[in-house]
This record gives C-alpha cells, sequence and structure tokens, in this order.
C-alpha cells in the first residue's frame, strides 16, 4: 500500500484519496474527468494497481500446485486474499468466500448447484421488481428447466419494496427469497433484517445481491444473517473479473460443484471423482489470482479509509446532489429520497433520450450512466424506456455534483423543445 | 458537442418529418436496438417499384430519431432498387457529423429498418 492511503480514517479527506486514483488526473478532450459511473465500475487506486504489477513481475505462478517458491508465494498472497474479505464481510471462515468472476456468476452458481438441487416442481423463488437482469434471468432460465414458479415482491410508487402483501408472497412454497441489497437503479436500500426475518418464518433461504452494497456501507454477513451473499470486486475499487460468493457452511458443503476440472477434486479415477473441501469445490480451473490479490488490496484500501466514513461521505453527497439536481426545470429523479437511498441518483430530463444526455455530459468530461441499466423492469415501473445515473463513490466532491447540475442545465437549452 | 447535435439534426429531432403512419403501407418494418431501446419502424407506400410515401415511427436518441427523419424525406419518389444501393457512408454524409462508435448504431437503426423493409423481410437475418 502507498503511503498516501495509510492516513487515520478520522483524517480521510476527499483531496488527499483522489491522488491514489491517477485515472482521476485525466482530462476528456479538454476537460478533466468527473467520473459518476460508479454503480457501472469503480476507478482503482495506486495500492491495486501495484499489487496487480507486483504479482506479475515478482510472484507470477500458479496457485495449490508446484513446490516451488513462486507458487508458494503466489498461494499465499491468493489465499492471503481471502482470508482479507472474509474478515472485510465478518464472514466466520475463510472456507466460505469463494472467488467467482462477481456477482452474476455467483447468483448463477447458486442457480445452478443449490437451485438444481432443491427446486422442483410447485416451489417458488420470490425476487423483487427491483432486481439486476442477472437476478432475474438465472432463475427464469432455471425455471423453464426444472419449473417451479418465479414470483417477484412489487414497488411501490415512491421507489421502495412494497411489502403490504408479502403473507401472500412469501409462504411455505417458497424456498428462496433472492433480493437486492441496494437498488442500481433507485439507490433504494432494502430492509434486509425484515425481509430475513420474514423468510425465516416460513423456512425460505435467502439470497442478497450485494453488489452495490459491500462498495459504499460497511457489511456483516453475519449480522445479516442471510444464507448467501454475493458481490464483485470491480465496483470496489478492485479488478475486473472477479467477485465473491459466501454461503452458510452447512449449505455449501451440501451442495454439490458447479463447474468441474482441476482444484474443485480431492481424487479423481476414471470411474468415478471425489469433491474438494470448500472452497475449492466451487472453484475448478485454474482462478483469476492476479485479480483475487487486487480485491485483497482493494479491501485493504477501504478499511483503512473506514467504510463508515465512505457511507457517511457518499450520503452527505447524495443528500447536496438529490437537492441540487431536483431544482432543474424538467428533471425526475426516480425512486426514494435521498435519506433512504445509497450513493447514486438515476433520473431523466424531460424529453431528452438518456444517451443524448450522457453524451452532452461527456463533452463537459462528465462520465455517468445512460439507458436500462440492465433492470429494465424498474423502468417498465416507471414507464420510461431508459434513465440516466449518476452514481458517487469515496473520491467524488460536490463541485462535480456543481458540474454535473451545469451540464445538466446545457442539455436543457440544448435540446429545449 | 455542437459538432454531434448539429442544427439540422436538432431541427429534425424537435420538428420530425413524415412521423406517424400510412394508411395502407406495402411495405414495413420494426426494430429495436436491445443496448438502448431506441425503436423505428417504418412504413412504405410503393408504386411501380417507387416509393411513393413514406412514415416512421419510434422512440429513442436524437441521433436515431433525426436520421429516420431525414431518410424520409431522401427516400420519397426514390426507385426501391436504388434505395437498396443505400449505405454507411450515405447515412453519414446525410448527417453530416463525426460520429463515435457507440452511437453510430444509434444512426444506423433506421437504415437497417429500411432495408428490411424495402427488401420485404419478415424478420432480419442473424
Amino acid at each position: 500500500m502507498t503511503e498516501s492511503t495509510l492516513f487515520p480514517t478520522a483524517l480521510a479527506d476527499t483531496a488527499r484519496l483522489r491522488q491514489d486514483f491517477p485515472i482521476l488526473q485525466r482530462f476528456i478532450g479538454k476537460k478533466p474527468l468527473v467520473y459518476l459511473d460508479n454503480a457501472a465500475t469503480s476507478q482503482k487506486p495506486t495500492a491495486v494497481l501495484q499489487a496487480l504489477d507486483d504479482y506479475y513481475r515478482c510472484h507470477n505462478a500458479n496457485v495449490h500446485r508446484g513446490v516451488h517458491t513462486l507458487s508458494e508465494e503466489a498461494t499465499a498472497s491468493y489465499e492471503g486474499a481471502r482470508t482479507r474479505i472474509a474478515r472485510f464481510i465478518n464472514a466466520p471462515s475463510d472456507k466460505q468466500v469463494i472467488f467467482t468472476r462477481g456477482t452474476t456468476e455467483g447468483i448463477n452458481l447458486v442457480a445452478h448447484t443449490w437451485g438444481r438441487a432443491n427446486l422442483k416442481p410447485g416451489d417458488e423463488v420470490l425476487i423483487t421488481a427491483m432486481e439486476h437482469h442477472s437476478n432475474i434471468v438465472p432463475w427464469q432460465i432455471l425455471q423453464e428447466q426444472v419449473g417451479f414458479t418465479l414470483r417477484h415482491i412489487p414497488i411501490t410508487p415512491e421507489g421502495l419494496l412494497d411489502l403490504s402483501q408479502l403473507d401472500q408472497l412469501l409462504t411455505e412454497r417458497t424456498k428462496l427469497l433472492s433480493f437486492v441489497h441496494a437498488s442500481n437503479v433507485l439507490g433504494t436500500i432494502n430492509p434486509v433484517h425484515e425481509l430475513v426475518a420474514a423468510a425465516r418464518r416460513v423456512g425460505a433461504k435467502i439470497l442478497v445481491d450485494g453488489a452495490q452494497s459491500v462498495p459504499h456501507m460497511p457489511v456483516d454477513v453475519q449480522a445479516l444473517d442471510v444464507d448467501f451473499f454475493v458481490f464483485s470486486s470491480h465496483k470496489m475499487c478492485g479488478p475486473t473479473g472477479i467477485g465473491v460468493l459466501y454461503g452458510k457452511r452447512a449449505l455449501l458443503e451440501a451442495m454439490p460443484p458447479w463447474m468441474g476440472g482441476g482444484d474443485m477434486i480431492r481424487e479423481v479415477k476414471l470411474s468415478g471423482s471425489k469433491w474438494n473441501t470448500l472452497p475449492y469445490k466451487f472453484e475448478a480451473g485454474t482462478p483469476a489470482i492476479a485479480e483475487a490479490i487486487g480485491l485483497g488490496a482493494a479491501v485493504d484500501y477501504l478499511t483503512a479509509v473506514g467504510m463508515d466514513w465512505v457511507r457517511e461521505h457518499e450520503q452527505q453527497l447524495t443528500r447536496y446532489a438529490y437537492a441540487r439536481l431536483s431544482q432543474i426545470e424538467g428533471l425526475r429523479i426516480l425512486g426514494p429520497g435521498p435519506e433512504a437511498r445509497g450513493g447514486l441518483i438515476a433520473f431523466t430530463l424531460g424529453d431528452v433520450h438518456p444517451h443524448d444526455l450522457s453524451a452532452v455530459l461527456d463533452s463537459e468530461g462528465i462520465a455517468i450512466r445512460a439507458g436500462h441499466h440492465c433492470a429494465q423492469p424498474v423502468h417498465d415501473h416507471y414507464g420510461v424506456v431508459a434513465s440516466a445515473r449518476a452514481s458517487f463513490y469515496l473520491y467524488n466532491t460536490r463541485k462535480e455534483v456543481d458540474q454535473l447540475a451545469a451540464a445538466l442545465e446545457k442539455a436543457n437549452t440544448i435540446f429545449a423543445l | 458537442m455542437e459538432a454531434l447535435y448539429r442544427e439540422a439534426i436538432l431541427d429534425h429531432y424537435k420538428h420530425p418529418r413524415h412521423k406517424g403512419h400510412l394508411a395502407s403501407p406495402d411495405l414495413h418494418f420494426h426494430d429495436h436496438n436491445p443496448f438502448c431501446g431506441d425503436e423505428i419502424t417504418i412504413e412504405l407506400k410503393v408504386e411501380n417499384g417507387v416509393v411513393v410515401d413514406a412514415a416512421f415511427d419510434g422512440r429513442g436518441c436524437a441521433i436515431s430519431q433525426a436520421t429516420a427523419s431525414m431518410l424520409m424525406e431522401e427516400i420519397v419518389g426514390k426507385p426501391l432498387d436504388e434505395l437498396k444501393q443505400i449505405d454507411k457512408e450515405y447515412i453519414l454524409e446525410m448527417l453530416g457529423i463525426e460520429i463515435g462508435p457507440v452511437r453510430l448504431k444509434c444512426a444506423l437503426l433506421p437504415l437497417k429498418v429500411l432495408k428490411a423493409s424495402v427488401w420485404g423481410l419478415d424478420e432480419w437475418p442473424e
């Protein structure tokens, strides 16, 4: 870790933080980059870039095989990253931290192994209307093959989960409740404890999609008492291509493997094989070693900054942005008020298409997301095809929010109908 | 920015020509772009192999909708055989702007729908 990242939490300030992210020095044309697309992917601090570089330059070897120095170093770094990630989410054991390619793969893994082994016709899987496509489509695919019923919890007009009919939706037929912790469009932070308690009453298992929560707030998987929890590295300062599936130990041990291959076996004979123990049972093939080490460095970085600080910083920024954007003529914010949301704001601006909006903002150096953000059902709920989304992270500033607001005013002028 | 949203494009976007539907079109096609949700429908009235009337409907960004509007003005009075020759360069020249790879698909959606209409396709060949 570089020296600049080793500051006490109380001294963390954005100006210093920004120096840890080389890309934030970039210009887009003649304008300094204003990066507000963090819900899509975050930028990477020097500490993470150095961890990747150091691994490839000095320690590159395959893990869990080979009795030579490099392989031992690579294995120690890879497994060390797993330990630090386990600590970061307060998993009781490293063995319950399974490396995946990301949130999407984590959900698919649960669908293909736990789902295939436990779901049958007549059973129900309950999701919500604010899911990312990654928590809808894997269940639809499995549903076609297995024949269970997929239901969803609707959304209220203000963008919260409508729990008024939960008793009818969540019944003893429900075998799994799978929902997003923080919505990538509405920003809504869902009431995990309430939903977990309701699911436990009917004996349903619980999967939580933490792609938009783990990067932005302290998460304790034991306190949440969920059965499965999934998230991605690249949204939390780490590299792409790696993520985590956390699961309760008894469940993971009972689940059949998904992909077969090297590393996930204890013994292979042509007549049959025996599976490896956790977590390797679910990690077939050479893993994303550098990426896991990079995620370990990202977790160290976020821990040094302090996740409470990150959450507080984003909340302040989001409150400010909500107030600023609300003043812009024709701007409509999707989702709840600033107090009940994570650090992102999706919106529409009059009849201006979000892609046109994004193009105008890009000409001002501002990166936002435009489209349906892989959550079409949410947009259907609001009767819009697409939206624009500004999403914040630890390095964003009020000045950047001001620049966003000014660029939106400019778009209003260009597209005035 | 002014380079991408030049006056003519904004004018076609804000005041689309030939927008709506024909009473009894001879040829028509509809398609959308799954990445951005832009939608375009084109309807053509044809007499003796010549387009005598054209209409488009759709929703989407300024580039896709303005391109469709401009294209409608271009094609009325032209034989189908000539429309089969329209290519990407024709569209870019018509728009008169520099366009990056991401927005190119916005500009080319109306062309795709027009081509499918002119050839009388039921669905786009994969």
